[in-house]
Parts: C-alpha cells; sequence; structure tokens
C-alpha cells in the first residue's frame, strides 16, 4: 500500500495544481499575518476560508484523480495487488499530499512570524488539524461519488453539489428549521444536525477551541451548553474521526465491488 | 490452464457475457475474434478479475481466482488504452511497475528493441500515443510470466515496432506461454494464431483452428470465413 500511497503522492506533489495550492496558503498565510498585526484574528480569518476551501479542493482533486488516472488505476489492478490496497493507497497519496500544501503552505509564514514564541500555537495547530481532516473527509466523499458514476461530468457535478449544500446550503437550511420550530425545544435536535454536517462540526471545534463564544452561533451554543467546552471537543473531534473513517470505508466497499 | 464456466455479465440492461465457456489449455496463442461489443474486452476483464462476473466461475490452473490477487503474478497484460501519470518520467513509471512484482525483469532489452532509451527521462504527459504505446508493450513484457493477456496490442504502432511485437510475441510463444489475444486486425490473427475463439451476442460462437474455420465456412481467407460466420448466423 505504501508503494500505491508514494505514486498518487508523487504524481500530485509534481503536478502544476498543487503547487498553486500550497502558494496560495502561503500567500494568504503572510497576507493576513502581515496585515492583522494580530495572530489571534489571523487564525479566526484563516479558519473562515479555510472550513470553506479545504473541502472544496479536497473534492475536486478527488474527482479529478480518479477520472484523470482511470486507465492507470486498470493498469495497476492487473497488478498482484488487492483492490483495497490499491484504492486505500490512492485515497491516502492524495489526502495527504493536500494536507502538505495546507500545512507547509500555511505553517511556513507562521513560523517567520515567530509562532512557536507564541501562545497561539495550540490553536494554530487545531486549525491545520481540522483542515487536514475536512481535505481527509472530502476526498473520501469525492471517491465515493466518482466511484458511483462512469459519467465525469455527473461525479464532478454531484460533488460539487455535496460541498455546496455542505458549505453553504446546510446553514440556511438549519436557519430555516430552527425558525419555524422556535417553540419546541430543538436543542438535541441542533445537536444532531450539526453532528451530520462536517464543515458544521469544524467550525464549532475550533471555536470551541479558541473559546470565542461571540461566534459560536447557535449550534456552537448548544455545543458548549450541553458538553461543556472539554467534553464538547472531544466530542465533536471524535465524531470528526468517524466522519473520516465512514466514507473511507464504503469508498473501499463500493470500489470492491466495482466493474473496471 | 484457464477454466471458464458459464460466465455471465450485466451491465445495467445489456448482457455482454451470456454463458461463456472456454478451456483453454497452457501454450499457445489464443484468438479471441468477434465484433464491437461481443463482449471480448469484458471476458478478458474478467479473467484479470476487474470485472466481476454475475454468474459463473473462472480457474486458473484450478484455482478460483475471485477475490483472489497473487494469481496476477503469473499474467502479464497488456491494456486497450495506454493512459499514465502526466507527472512522472518513463523510468520511473518502469520502476514502479517493476516494484509491485518480486521478479526479475529484462526492461533493458526491450528499452532497445522500441527505441524507448532517449525517452527514458521524459514525462509521460509529454509523449506521442504511439510512443507510449511502446511503454505500455515494455511494461507488459518486462516480466517473464507464463501467461500473457494482449488487448488490442497492435493500436498506434509504426510498422517496425509492430514487426518488433510480433517477433516478441513469436519467442514467447515458442518458449510455451500460454498468449491471449483480442484484435481486430485479421493479418495479424492468420499469421499468429492458433486458435480462435469467435464470440458474438455474449457466447462463445466459434472455437477452433484456423484450418477448422476454413473448413467449416468453405472460405479460404479468413476475413471472408468470419463474414460467413456472421451472415450464417443470421440464416
Amino acid at each position: 500500500m505504501i508503494k500505491i500511497l508514494q505514486y498518487s503522492f508523487y504524481d500530485l506533489v509534481r503536478s502544476r495544481w498543487s503547487f498553486v495550492y500550497f502558494a496560495f496558503y502561503m500567500l494568504l498565510g503572510f497576507s493576513l499575518l502581515f496585515l492583522n498585526n494580530n495572530v489571534s484574528k489571523a487564525i479566526i480569518t484563516m479558519m473562515n476560508i479555510i472550513i470553506v476551501l479545504t473541502p472544496m479542493i479536497g473534492t475536486i482533486f478527488g474527482v479529478m484523480y480518479f477520472y484523470n488516472s482511470r486507465e492507470f488505476t486498470e493498469l495497476l489492478m492487473a497488478q498482484p495487488i488487492r483492490r483495497s490496497t490499491l484504492f486505500f493507497g490512492q485515497y491516502l497519496g492524495i489526502s495527504i499530499s493536500l494536507s502538505l500544501s495546507l500545512v507547509i503552505g500555511l505553517g511556513v509564514p507562521f513560523v517567520f512570524y515567530g509562532l512557536f514564541q507564541s501562545a497561539e500555537i495550540w490553536n494554530f495547530s487545531m486549525l491545520l488539524l481540522i483542515g487536514s481532516a475536512l481535505t481527509f473527509i472530502f476526498v473520501a466523499l469525492a471517491m465515493n461519488i466518482s466511484l458511483r458514476n462512469e459519467n465525469k461530468i455527473k461525479g464532478f457535478g454531484y460533488a460539487i453539489l455535496l460541498w455546496l449544500f455542505m458549505a453553504v446550503i446546510y446553514d440556511g437550511l438549519m436557519l430555516i428549521l430552527l425558525n419555524g420550530f422556535r417553540e419546541y425545544p430543538l436543542d438535541k435536535s441542533v445537536l444532531f444536525f450539526s453532528m451530520l454536517n462536517p464543515i458544521d462540526l469544524s467550525r464549532i471545534l475550533i471555536l470551541l477551541k479558541l473559546d470565542i463564544s461571540a461566534l459560536l452561533g447557535h449550534t456552537g451554543a448548544v455545543f458548549q451548553k450541553f458538553f461543556g467546552t472539554n467534553l464538547g471537543l472531544m466530542v465533536s473531534f471524535s465524531v470528526l474521526i468517524l466522519w473520516v473513517l465512514i466514507p473511507a470505508y464504503t469508498m473501499i466497499k463500493v470500489a470492491k465491488k466495482k466493474d473496471f | 490452464m484457464i477454466l471458464i464456466k458459464n460466465i455471465e455479465k450485466k451491465f445495467g440492461v445489456v448482457k455482454v457475457l451470456d454463458g461463456v465457456s472456454l478451456e483453454i489449455n497452457s501454450g499457445g496463442l489464443f484468438a479471441i475474434l468477434g465484433p464491437n461489443g461481443s463482449g471480448k474486452t469484458t471476458l478478458i476483464k474478467s479473467i484479470l478479475g476487474m470485472v466481476l462476473p454475475d454468474k459463473g466461475e473462472i480457474a486458473i490452473d484450478n484455482q478460483t481466482i475471485f477475490n483472489q490477487h497473487l494469481y496476477r503474478n503469473e499474467i502479464d497484460y497488456l491494456p486497450q488504452i495506454a493512459q499514465f501519470p502526466d507527472n512522472i518520467s518513463v523510468s520511473e513509471l518502469i520502476r514502479m511497475i517493476k516494484n509491485l512484482r518480486d521478479k526479475p525483469t529484462r526492461e533493458k532489452e526491450l528499452e532497445e528493441i522500441f527505441g524507448l532509451t532517449p525517452f527514458l527521462d521524459k514525462k509521460l504527459g509529454n509523449l506521442s500515443g504511439g510512443t507510449r504505446q511502446k511503454v505500455n508493450i515494455l511494461l507488459t513484457f518486462m516480466f517473464d510470466s507464463p501467461m500473457l493477456i494482449l488487448d488490442e496490442p497492435t493500436t498506434g504502432l509504426d510498422p517496425v515496432s509492430l514487426l518488433h511485437l510480433k517477433d516478441l510475441i513469436k519467442k514467447e510463444k515458442k518458449r510455451g506461454k500460454t498468449i491471449l489475444v483480442t484484435t481486430h486486425i485479421m493479418d495479424f490473427v492468420e499469421e499468429m494464431a492458433d486458435e480462435i475463439v469467435f464470440l458474438l451476442e455474449g457466447k462463445v460462437y466459434f472455437r477452433g483452428t484456423l484450418k477448422e474455420l476454413m473448413k467449416q465456412t468453405g472460405e479460404n481467407d479468413l476475413e471472408h470465413a468470419i463474414a460467413a460466420l456472421l451472415t450464417h448466423q443470421h440464416d
């Protein structure tokens, strides 16, 4: 599996796009830090960008890589490798290379800025961890979608729709729901619904960590009230891990049953 | 020996393989022929475990191949379309595929035969279709496995490379390998094949030697014999 991982990783790392992605984060990091002059504020701005952007890039790269490397995947399938090994290796290759672009791209400007002397290092690490988790989640979701759709355009469309739904539409639906049923005790269902969307969950997780109640929003506030900050952090983090494991598992299952 | 028993495969509503049974003994070149969409590639991919049949059995040397992967150590496969990752070089690709099997290889010899030496450091994305097909052939033939499966091996090759490929296949045949080939080039079949398997509408419609086919159809060249097979079916 390590071999397959390496191939996908090298192939992606050398592509122009992952370089652009890396450069974008580096530029973002430098400009936010030196324009803001305040690490905490920069981290919050960055959070807002990361929780929308990493899922999008994960989705696009996941789908593109799958469809682009289809023939090559077939070639590898004729080699004595298990299907699960092949697809899990590719999955890790894509996710790790994207996560590295994020971590190094943002890490370099922060190190230059003197992050290691700052108390913000844990918050910043949390941000990178969440960004990586979101990458792993959305690459797995994208691979699930592309494995189930022979038609590139359809697969791409569904994947982008999924991202749009989770990044934008979901919040709107929640708001409508909360407003429509405001006479009822909704706390527990809100809690449940926020766990169903990894992007929402990540936002809550980071804000709990940063301990900024003002930005938590309704769902976050419910989370904090229900679990308290520390338990809330642990619960949301565990659910986020589940969000990585379940799509990765179903992706392997679909891959095992697919005809190539 | 490959034993295929009654395999069926449907893609959506289209039944591509409809009860194919075939026994292929070791040694010799078997040409799998048939019109477009007759199930040639599906049959080949079923043997490789890339397509999973709905029904039936496939066994190689008395071992089922379903859910197995190690048996592919003994098979070299040349896919129809030569498409590789764009951002790695030819030599890296060779190393990478070599790495997946613990076997001696002979890529140097093949690099020379097909004139690939000047391309070794080039990225695969920058190669022409024909050169990519040569890389494809090299990747297939560099292992010395007892079974070869070639899906349209002649696509995109220039005449000289085609000659080299034929020589290569003949040599492997002499060494007692089992070779399965799908092709639409009848000259190739006439020159190389020991036996013909003719697929039509998902079934084995004819199986036998060239001579037997000519005798059965009363024709004296392969193209007409095949045409006769097809028209006979409509009578």
